[in-house]
């Protein structure tokens, strides 16, 4: 567990530098981090935790060799920072829906978000916010973005190890559906006419809705090459409206083009 | 930075709490002339954006409020729900709600009483730099948090945002086999948390006594977690519904939180001091006793001894999972079918930070027309900035950095969850 950096006669390598950054969410992909509770002590022996406010006072200056972003950017002070982030970061990975995708928050991105602060605060004068909430990569270039909300940690750690080795990380991009087979699940869809987002979402999850009885409600987003048309027709045939579809696709990935046309799309129909 | 006997105590990024916040304490000489504890973290506007979902939606779009609480939002979304709809839920799924939120309590616990709050005591500036010292201690910190997420991964699919809670009960209920599997961890996780009660009482507590309003649940037969009167020492007594007729939500120009107060008095305490001293009588006799050993006896008004009363609220936590597993039989019915229609339903549930009030109005269709959070943050916010108005003071003598520091920590007795408050910390004390 503790690292022998501090051997006598050999000068120790310089550990990968960490960053953690936050912008719009609600902290739980960077709590997957501390929740690797076997693995925690394993990676910060390996890297050095340089800004990681979450988790420690110590907040030291850039460059970073690893960022990882979590949140979506909503005010004009955080599209900026992003800005100055990327500048410092050799590596930038997003972490969850939120950078990835906007996030829940991307709700508003379809609403009058002046309504919606007059909606919530007594004084909307005081509060400064954009009119959308958008993911990193519409601000900035991105090297790796993770999916889901939140994370798999286990995914996280695979991506750390394999971008500190300076190999592709194995993080598949298939449907929720393949995993689900593999857990020799039943199919719910099928067998039962409950509608679920499976086909069309990123795996990642370990197909953890249908093992639990319920559909999938596409919470780590859209898959490589989803099939949202005939996605939506399914639903129709099992009884969902073009309302009830819209709001399936309008969720904690809302703002992914695949899902935001898809939802877009009941709405017109 | 400091003219002669004044100063600014200056915190930009509060460390060690769930979110982003600052702190600004403006001194002359021993008068602290301004606090303000600002909270950026950017508004989401989920009350505004839960307008329209169907009621069925709201416990996992709220669970997205706080990634460190996701259950608390799901149990406040739900037990609301169930109250606008009418829904009675069998006994089995009520135990197994508490025990979900033994799990949530556990893992949030150990990891602010170790993690992020031991570290102050210690005079370390993380929990990475205090295993290089004291790696057992980190070590056993992380299997008790670790246990604490087995619970809620075994009940609800995933640690953070777990996908099994529903209006109604759950999608899913685990086997009474699969709860045993969890006793023998879980007393291992009883024993330490007594542990964990002996060594943070022996840590060294600045001496900081207010006359605080603590406000918690109290139930007539058990801790508090889901039920339960609205009570408080100065004689608040309510059922759910009426708490918008007796705190006020306010909107200060400093931060994205709204502060609340109690009507006509102010700012009141919310979290485990006040449980602890509102239902000691409620805790399970090895919790009481561990409680007396270590010479903790309510009321406790120092806020720097909540790390001890965290720790109690562990053993009682770990105590009430095991009782739970031990009752334990599968309800009928995962969970009973919601009516269609409409109703207004308030719930007050307790967070591992204190109350998580929810109200929501449901029209005919099962669609939300509106919603109201109220975190334990928030209402916790303007006690903070009263307790630094006190405790600032009394640090005029110290260096800046030292006073900076040992204020950055009256903060983090409350565990704020800033995420949460905006749906915090940043330190700057100025004297002048």
């Amino acid at each position: 567990m503790s690292s022998d950096s501090k051997r006598k006669g050999a000068k120790p390598a310089a550990k990968p530098k960490i960053g953690v950054f936050k912008f719009a969410s609600c902290d739980g992909c960077q709590l997957s981090l501390l929740d690797a509770e076997d693995e925690l002590l394993g990676v910060v022996g390996a890297v050095e935790i340089a800004y990681f406010p979450e988790a420690s006072r110590t907040m030291l200056k850039g460059p970073y060799d690893i960022g990882l972003v979590e949140g979506s950017v909503t005010t004009h002070h955080d599209a900026e920072r992003i800005q100055e982030i990327r500048r410092k970061c050799r590596t930038l990975i997003t972490i969850g829906a939120c950078a990835t995708a906007g996030g829940i928050q991307a709700l508003r991105n379809w609403k009058d978000v002046d309504e919606f602060v007059r909606a919530v605060y007594a004084s909307p004068q005081f509060i400064s916010t954009l009119k959308l909430s958008t993911p990193i990569a519409e601000h900035v270039p991105v090297d790796f973005e993770l999916r889901g909300c939140p994370i798999n940690k286990y995914q996280l750690i695979e991506l750390l190890t394999a971008t500190l080795v300076g190999r592709k990380p194995n993080i598949p991009t298939y449907s929720v559906c393949m995993e689900c087979k593999r857990k020799g699940n039943v199919c719910i869809a099928v067998a039962r006419g409950v509608p679920c987002l499976g086909p069309v979402t990123h795996t990642g999850c370990g197909a953890l809705c249908p093992s639990y009885d319920r559909g999938c409600y596409g919470c780590y987003g859209p898959m490589e090459t989803p099939n949202t048309a005939s996605m939506t027709s399914q639903f129709r045939i099992l009884g969902q409206n073009d309302d009830q579809i819209a709001r399936a696709f309008r969720s904690f990935n809302a703002w992914s083009w695949q899902f935001r046309k898809a939802s877009e799309e009941c709405e017109r129909a | 930075m400091t003219g002669r006997g004044g100063r600014t105590i200056k915190v930009d990024t509060l460390a060690r709490v769930e979110g982003e916040g600052a702190l600004y304490i403006k001194m002359s000489g021993e008068r602290v002339s301004d606090v303000k504890l600002r909270i950026y973290e950017p508004p989401r506007l989920f009350e505004a954006f839960l307008r329209g979902r169907h009621y069925s939606e709201a416990p996992d779009i709220t669970a997205r409020i706080c990634g460190i609480c996701p259950i608390a939002y799901q149990m406040s979304a739900i037990h609301a729900i169930e109250r606008a709809l009418a829904i009675k839920i069998s006994p089995e799924v009520r135990l197994l709600r508490r025990l979900f939120y033994c799990g949530e309590w556990i893992e949030s616990h150990a990891l602010h009483i170790y993690m992020l709050h031991a570290p102050d005591f210690l005079g370390y500036q993380d929990v990475i730099e205090l295993a290089k010292d004291h790696g057992p201690v980190v070590e056993k910190a992380l299997r008790l948090k670790k246990i604490g997420n087995s619970i809620v991964h075994l009940l609800g699919g995933r640690e953070i945002h777990p996908i099994s809670a529903a209006v109604g009960g759950f999608h899913k209920v685990p086997s009474k086999r699969q709860l045993k599997e969890l006793v023998s961890d879980l007393e291992w996780a009883l024993e330490t948390s007594l542990e964990t009660v002996r060594w943070t009482s022996t840590l060294d507590f600045p001496h900081f006594e207010q006359d605080y309003e603590f406000v918690a649940l109290r139930h007539p037969e058990e801790y508090p977690f889901n039920e339960g009167r609205l009570v408080s020492n100065r004689g608040l007594d309510i059922d759910a519904a009426e708490y918008e007729d007796r705190f006020v939500e306010f909107h200060v120009k400093h931060s994205n939180a709204l502060q609340s107060i109690v009507r006509g008095r102010g700012s009141y305490l919310v979290g485990p001091l006040a449980r602890f001293n509102l239902n000691f009588d409620k805790l399970p006799e090895v919790a009481q006793k561990v409680a007396a050993e270590v010479d903790l006896k309510p009321p406790v008004k120092n806020l720097f001894r909540s790390i001890t009363v965290r720790a109690v609220e562990l053993v009682f936590a770990c105590a009430e999972a095991l009782r739970v597993i031990g009752e334990y039989e599968p309800p009928a019915e995962p969970r009973v079918a919601p009516p269609n229609r409409r109703g207004v339903g308030q719930a007050i549930t307790e967070a591992p930070r204190g109350i998580l009030y929810h109200r929501y109005a449901i029209d005919d269709n099962g669609l939300i027309v509106s919603a109201k959070i109220v975190p334990p943050t928030s209402q916790n916010q303007k006690r903070i900035e009263d307790d630094l108005r006190e405790f600032a003071a009394q640090l005029a003598a110290w260096s800046l950095e030292e006073a900076t520091w040992k204020c950055e920590q009256a903060v983090r007795c409350y565990d704020p969850c800033i995420s949460c408050a905006t749906h915090f910390l940043k330190v700057v004390v100025e004297r002048e």
